[in-house]
């Protein structure tokens, strides 16, 4: 029983972990949901395309790993301001639900012309970070950088939103879009800034998924659908409650899975989710 | 459309298994029709501002529970598709009643129906020793000694099938039309732009939206059953998740969902064009074809959210209106 009980635990860390991951994942979604009140479909695809920058300009053109990291942040940040410009712009004033559906087409697309343009073979950076060993047992060291770069992260565009004048700006629009136009802020500049964020967080993510996963145009479907999940559960537009929310999917992923297969545990995660939803159906902490 | 020009389209469909025409072209007719009832029944709440990312969760229940009722239990089709409707009514109660009973609308609504759709795909694909898991699954056939058998629902003739799925697709155009002309319609239109006003003049939002969950639901999982029977193969990758429920909304809202014959106009373009696409570039540029219809769908949804079909009947009333204008003033 002694040694059941360290495997136990070992699922759990790990998925606190995966809990700093699927935290990231939700920052930008959040971020683009609180002010421009979007969601963007294709999230995870552009993380794809970010994955994608990485493998190429590291391991096709050699350039060195921190120099591969930052061409993804400031490829995907760069796709997150055409998306905005050319894709959610024109149906900012349409129905809302357009605005959903423009970027599920977008999904499409990119998921294709990743397919065109990369094939389907999958892909491997082929960074080896080492396993840390406490005690009996194992952890991801590459999960341990992904966590603490998503504290980071998380602090770090709370404070840009709390101590710099275009955050604040930020914040007034996402909570009164009609004033903020009569107080001299171009609406438009706030969104393609958040934009550009919301893509270069979806870079970020990009960089540290990319030393745990294999690159293929579809990788997106594997957590496009649970950053959602994860975003809704602790309320759209909330970035406390989607940091909560993750950890708690996560536990449910590492520990459902460590009793059943590891499908059961997303099942669980998603069974939990729709639960949620009809206790509090604005999310655990409240959203917009 | 005008009622004359409708009734030759459906006489002329009737009649198209006659025209001499090739198992290819048969073929492509029969899937257009058999996505044009599934898209026709997601059109149905689609319109009335329920949009749902979860219809792939009733397409899926539809298509595996006839096919592993036959394959474990040997239970008819005919009686599995009974079997199938009722799991997928239970399932579109159980997630619209408190969807709708706690006021989750749009995002919202589209985000916890994509979850449903998920985890119909994920459940498929754990149950994999009853399921196959992502391999899919076959129907035993019933095959062996005779040429059809009408008992497992398994036909070779396209023709067969071809009016099969004619009538099932009539149906669900004639559901469509009662829930157009009802009451319930327009109470529905009023709720999906002021819910509050709605409810404040007496409307039961919760029991009407629910209704138009369960019917919508349920035409699509009789697709599902069609689909799977007439395949003979299903798939979790194909049948079920979030591909397959974005792949509805799309056919529907590129036809356009608010006029009958739009999700059947979504699913013959969007089929036609991924085939013509392939058959244009061939198989050697893999992901030429869906690019290109990506990228459509995001044109289309900027430029005619209306749809095809949508755009082509407002454009037709705007030159009729114009000559009864002028010649009234």
């Amino acid at each position: 029983m002694e040694i059941f009980d360290i495997f136990l635990l070992e699922a759990v860390i790990n998925g606190l972990l995966l809990g700093g991951i699927l935290a990231l994942l939700a920052l930008g979604l959040n971020l683009i949901f609180g002010v421009i009140d979007v969601v963007w479909i294709c999230y995870a695809e552009m993380i794809m395309i970010g994955m994608y920058t990485v493998y190429y300009t590291h391991n096709v053109y050699g350039w060195p790993l921190w120099l591969a990291f930052l061409a993804a942040i400031a490829v995907v940040a760069l796709m997150g301001v055409i998306l905005h410009q050319f894709v959610i712009r024109p149906v900012l004033a349409a129905e809302p639900i357009n605005q959903l559906l423009v970027t599920g087409g977008v999904l499409f697309f990119l998921q294709a012309a990743a397919t065109l343009v990369f094939g389907v073979e999958f892909r491997n950076v082929g960074v080896r970070l080492p396993q840390l060993q406490l005690g009996e047992m194992y952890f991801s060291f590459s999960r341990l950088i992904a966590f603490l770069v998503a504290l980071a992260g998380m602090i770090a565009v709370y404070l840009f939103l709390k101590r710099t004048f275009i955050g604040t700006a930020i914040r007034a629009i996402s909570q009164d879009r009609a004033i903020m136009p009569l107080m001299g802020v171009n609406p438009n500049r706030i969104f393609l800034t958040t934009s550009a964020l919301g893509g270069g967080l979806a870079g970020l993510a990009a960089c540290l998924l990319v030393l745990q996963y294999d690159i293929h145009p579809a990788i997106g479907l594997t957590f496009g659908p649970i950053t959602f999940m994860v975003c809704v559960l602790g309320g759209l537009g909330n970035m406390v409650g989607g940091f909560i929310a993750a950890f708690i999917f996560a536990q449910f992923i590492s520990v459902g899975g460590f009793f059943l297969h590891s499908e059961w545990g997303y099942v669980l995660a998603f069974l939990f989710f729709i639960g949620v939803m009809f206790w509090r159906p604005q999310g655990i902490l409240g959203g917009k | 459309m005008s009622a004359n020009l409708r009734w030759i389209v459906i006489a002329a469909l009737a009649l198209a298994p006659f025209s001499g025409m090739g198992n290819y072209p048969l073929h492509l007719l029969i899937m257009c029709l058999l996505w044009g009832f599934a898209y026709t029944g997601w059109a149905i709440m689609g319109r009335l501002g329920l949009v749902s990312l979860g219809h792939g969760a009733f397409f899926g229940i539809g298509a595996y529970v006839v096919v592993m009722a036959w394959n474990h239990w040997g239970l008819s089709p005919w009686l599995g598709l009974p079997l199938a409707l009722a799991v997928a009514a239970l399932v579109a109660f159980l997630i619209g009643y408190p969807c709708f009973r706690f006021k989750i609308v749009g995002h919202y609504f589209a985000l916890v129906t994509l979850a449903l759709s998920e985890v119909t795909r994920l459940i498929i694909v754990a149950l994999r020793d009853q399921t196959g898991g992502s391999l899919g699954a076959t129907p035993t056939t019933a095959l062996q000694q005779a040429d059809y058998s009408i008992w497992a629902m398994q036909f070779p003739s396209k023709v067969v099938w071809f009016y099969i799925v004619f009538g099932c697709w009539l149906l669900g155009l004639w559901i469509w039309t009662r829930v157009d002309r009802s009451m319930t319609r327009l109470a529905l239109q009023a709720i999906s732009q002021e819910e509050d006003a709605a409810a404040s003049v007496g409307m039961s939002i919760t029991r009407l939206k629910l209704g138009m969950t369960m019917i919508s639901a349920l035409v699509t999982c009789a697709g599902g059953v069609l689909y799977a029977q007439y395949q003979q193969y299903v798939n979790p990758e194909t049948v079920s998740g979030i591909g397959i429920s974005l792949q509805m909304v799309f056919g529907a809202i590129a036809g356009g969902m608010f006029v009958r014959f739009g999700p059947t106009v979504g699913a013959a373009f969007t089929l036609l064009l991924a085939e013509g696409l392939r058959l244009a570039l061939g198989h050697d540029i893999h992901g030429l074809d869906t690019t290109l219809y990506g990228l459509m769908l995001v044109l289309f949804i900027i430029f005619m959210p209306k749809g095809i079909l949508g755009a082509a009947q407002e454009a037709w009333l705007q030159r009729r209106a114009k000559p009864a204008s002028a010649a009234a003033a």
